[in-house]
């Protein structure tokens, strides 16, 4: 089998291909051998965040396994800008079956690979959030509750995308979407906690849970590769701006993705057994309003009038997450 | 080996000596026993090697049997009623994507009102899915039928449901002949996929078809259906070769050629209407039966040719399309069409009311006079529905029906005594 070459090749502190690091430290992207998991030519939007984090996920997990590896994809954007048949994108064994049960068929992927006795190969399930907070959550949560050995990735963009930016259990308050357009008194959506899943995954006590983000891909390879090490459950969360269904400049998805951390919104840690072990503190605090302003989906929190009420409600959101995660030292 | 045997163990043994690899079941009554048995099988190590997955639903536990058998393994399951309902998804996904996987229904009623016991709503509901219906008469052959299933689902690359009636097979004591695993082996060889998720050889299993192919795959499912209405009565003679006796095929007849009257149906309550017909056809009767077998791929030409000198048919059906009426019979209707041949459809047994030796000679004789209707209820109150119905139109106020109709129904038992 053909591998593409790699053709780019980024630089900056933050930044993958980075070759002011020593060899050593570089990772699976500086190389010009890396594994490719997901080839161009993929329908995704200009500057999908899905199709970065997962190709970069991907990517790692195929170098940490030496390409031993199954990966069982929700139904979604991903499946959907991946796989148009007769054309697919995927260079690694890929399944697709329904929205709701990639856990499931992961945990059956593993389960017939250990009756093969074929231990070597990993097996990693996808989806959106909608896929996993929703209408996969039963079989997410059976699925950690047996502590199957499965790495499960979340791409969180906060709406169901493919269906057309609709609301999910992960959209921020306020946010508006297809289904919680910006009108009435409290337009967007309803104010609440949103589900957020790296905590209910962390309360199964699996053995592995970290959040990640577009905006520092060494991260989140250096986690997939982490977590491709281990055995047992293992959850990733990765925020994944959405151009599309944020409003928001094809450019801007890698700020996006790095204003969400910093703003304290998007905490990034690491949990092992229901405990946090690490936290990345954020280099460069801002205030939500920074995240807010760049996407239309917050645009009535701006315009007319500035919501200044609403948008405390949501730097309250970050402050708290920016204390329980201890993100300022 | 002769055991006198539950059904639900019977048909566990059957699967255990077919060597699954996969077996994930959610519980429901009636299909528990038999993935009891299993788990306790794959515990103890009598499958081996096999995995046993305890999961949290039936959509989670075809949906992992999908995974399983993408990945190379035999993967089985087990349901019935609301739990294949709640797989429905899955269902069709697993047909689509053709895999190989083997599911006993323990056939049981759909709420609502909840109702655990026997009838063929749940896997009718289910029958355009594109999974090969395979209805066992016994327990001997539900046995025997999932030995069957694995060789037809995987020379096909299309998943089987084997049917069997809850309750009336899978809780009965019968004796049941169960054979040795070198001749199971003899006869089912080992799982080899179409397609496998192979980190050697990567394939995008699942892809996203649009209209332009969608048709084309439909159409692939349905002719792989078809060529299952020639493999089913080849891999049935050779199970009669192998294992000495006969079980599945797509039809068996019983005294229908040259009777007059056919009685057709499905399932354990064939052994009750064979009784009735051997006593009619002792008073000289023309009676016969026909017993369906396979009911997905429905064979059409099987059954017309059995059919073809009859002068009327008589379907008993343990399900019905409501708004509409008999769901075998109008497979049948098709199958007989231009050679105007009345058919009449009988809805018997439904949740579980027991089909009696009387009911059917009352109804058997009312058909041998020509005077059955076209869609009859077998052994409906109909006092009760009358009152309720005209209960309804008096006092406009919705509420659950079944209520008032249990409440009906006692009120006449009552009154009978
Ligand atoms: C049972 C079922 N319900 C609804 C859908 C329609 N559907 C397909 S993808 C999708 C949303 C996907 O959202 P998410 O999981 O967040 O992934 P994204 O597209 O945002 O990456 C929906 C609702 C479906 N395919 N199956
Ligand atoms: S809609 Fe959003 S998630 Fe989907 S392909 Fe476009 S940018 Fe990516």
């Amino acid at each position: 089998m053909s591998f593409q070459p790699v053709r780019f090749y980024q630089t900056g502190t933050y930044t993958v291909g980075n070759r002011l690091l020593d060899e050593a430290q570089r990772t699976v992207q500086a190389t010009v051998a890396r594994a490719n998991s997901l080839t161009s030519g993929h329908r995704a939007c200009q500057g999908c965040g899905e199709a970065l984090g997962a190709r970069y996920a991907m990517d790692a997990a195929m170098h940490a396994t030496d390409r031993q590896m199954v990966v069982v994809n929700a139904t979604g954007c991903l499946e959907v800008f991946s796989t148009p048949y007769p054309e697919t994108s995927w260079q690694v064994p890929w399944m697709h079956s329904l929205f709701g049960n990639a856990p499931a068929v992961a945990t059956g992927v593993a389960a017939a690979l250990r009756v093969k006795g074929r231990r070597n190969v990993r097996v990693i399930a996808q989806g959106g959030d909608g896929g996993t907070t929703d209408i996969g959550f039963g079989c997410l949560s059976g699925m950690f509750e047996r502590n199957d050995d499965v790495l499960y990735i979340c791409y969180d963009n906060e709406a169901y995308m493919n269906t057309g930016v609709q609301r999910s259990s992960a959209t921020p308050a306020a946010a508006r979407t297809a289904t919680t357009p910006a009108m009435g008194p409290a337009p967007g959506n309803e104010f609440g906690q949103g589900k957020f899943l790296p905590e209910i995954a962390m309360a199964h006590r699996i053995p592995y849970v970290a959040t990640a983000s577009v905006a520092d891909l060494r991260d989140l390879e250096a986690k997939v590769e982490e977590a491709t090490h281990l055995r047992g459950a293992r959850y990733i969360h990765v925020l994944v701006p959405c151009p599309l269904g944020w409003g928001a400049a094809s450019s801007d998805t890698i700020r996006l993705a790095r204003l969400a951390t910093e703003s304290g919104l998007f905490p990034i840690f690491e949990a092992r057994f229901g405990d946090v072990s690490e936290a990345r503190p954020i280099r460069r605090p801002v205030p939500v309003d920074e995240f807010l302003r760049l996407q239309k989906r917050f645009a009535h929190l701006f315009e007319p009038t500035i919501d200044t009420e609403r948008i405390a409600v949501i730097q309250a959101q970050a402050d708290r997450n920016i204390k329980r995660y201890a993100l300022l030292p | 080996m002769l055991k006198q045997i539950e059904g639900s163990r019977a048909v566990a043994e059957a699967v255990a000596l077919c060597r699954p690899e996969v077996i994930c079941a959610y519980p429901i009554s009636p299909q528990t026993h038999i993935v009891e048995a299993l788990s306790e099988m794959v515990r103890t190590g009598d499958i081996w090697p096999c995995e046993y997955i305890n999961v949290e639903s039936e959509f989670a536990a075809l949906s992992v049997a999908i995974g399983a058998s993408a990945a190379g393994a035999r993967a089985y399951t087990a349901t019935a009623s609301q739990g294949l309902l709640f797989m429905a998804e899955a269902v069709f996904n697993a047909s689509g994507l053709g895999l190989p996987i083997v599911m006993t229904i323990a056939n049981r009623a759909i709420g609502a009102p909840i109702n655990i016991w026997n009838d063929h709503s749940d896997s009718m509901a289910l029958r355009d899915s594109g999974w090969l219906q395979l209805f066992a008469e016994n327990n001997q052959e539900a046995l025997d039928l999932h030995i069957q299933a694995f060789k037809l689902a995987e020379a096909l690359s299309l998943p089987v449901m084997v049917c069997m009636d809850g309750f009336i097979l899978t809780h009965a004591y019968e004796r049941v002949d169960i054979p040795s695993q070198a001749l199971v082996d003899s006869y089912l060889p080992p799982y080899e996929p179409r397609q496998l998720l192979d980190p050697d050889d990567p394939v995008s299993i699942g892809a996203m078809v649009g209209p332009e192919a969608f048709t084309e795959v439909r159409y692939l499912a349905h002719a792989r259906q078809l060529q299952a209405l020639a493999l089913i009565p080849e891999l049935a003679l050779e199970f009669s070769q192998c294992f000495g006796r006969e079980a599945g095929g797509l039809i068996s007849e019983y005294h229908s050629e040259g009777a007059d009257t056919v009685i057709v149906a499905l399932g354990s309550v064939l052994g009750t209407i064979k009784d009735v017909v051997d006593a009619l056809r002792a008073e000289g009767a023309s009676i016969g039966v026909l017993a369906i077998k396979t009911f997905r791929p429905f064979p059409l030409d099987a059954v017309r040719e059995a059919l073809a000198q009859a002068k009327r048919v008589v379907v008993i059906e343990r399900s019905f399309a409501i708004g509409q009426g008999g769901i075998v019979a109008d497979s049948l209707r098709k199958a007989l069409a231009g050679l105007h041949i009345p058919t009449h459809t009988v809805v018997a047994g439904l949740g579980g009311r027991p089909i009696t030796t009387v009911s059917l000679e009352r109804l058997f004789r009312t058909a041998l006079a020509g005077a059955l209707a076209s869609l009859s209820f077998l052994d409906l109150d109909q006092g009760a529905v009358d009152r309720v119905l005209a209960h309804e139109r008096e006092v406009r106020r919705s509420g659950p029906l079944a209520n008032r109709m249990v409440q009906e129904i006692a009120r006449a038992s009552v009154r009978i005594e």
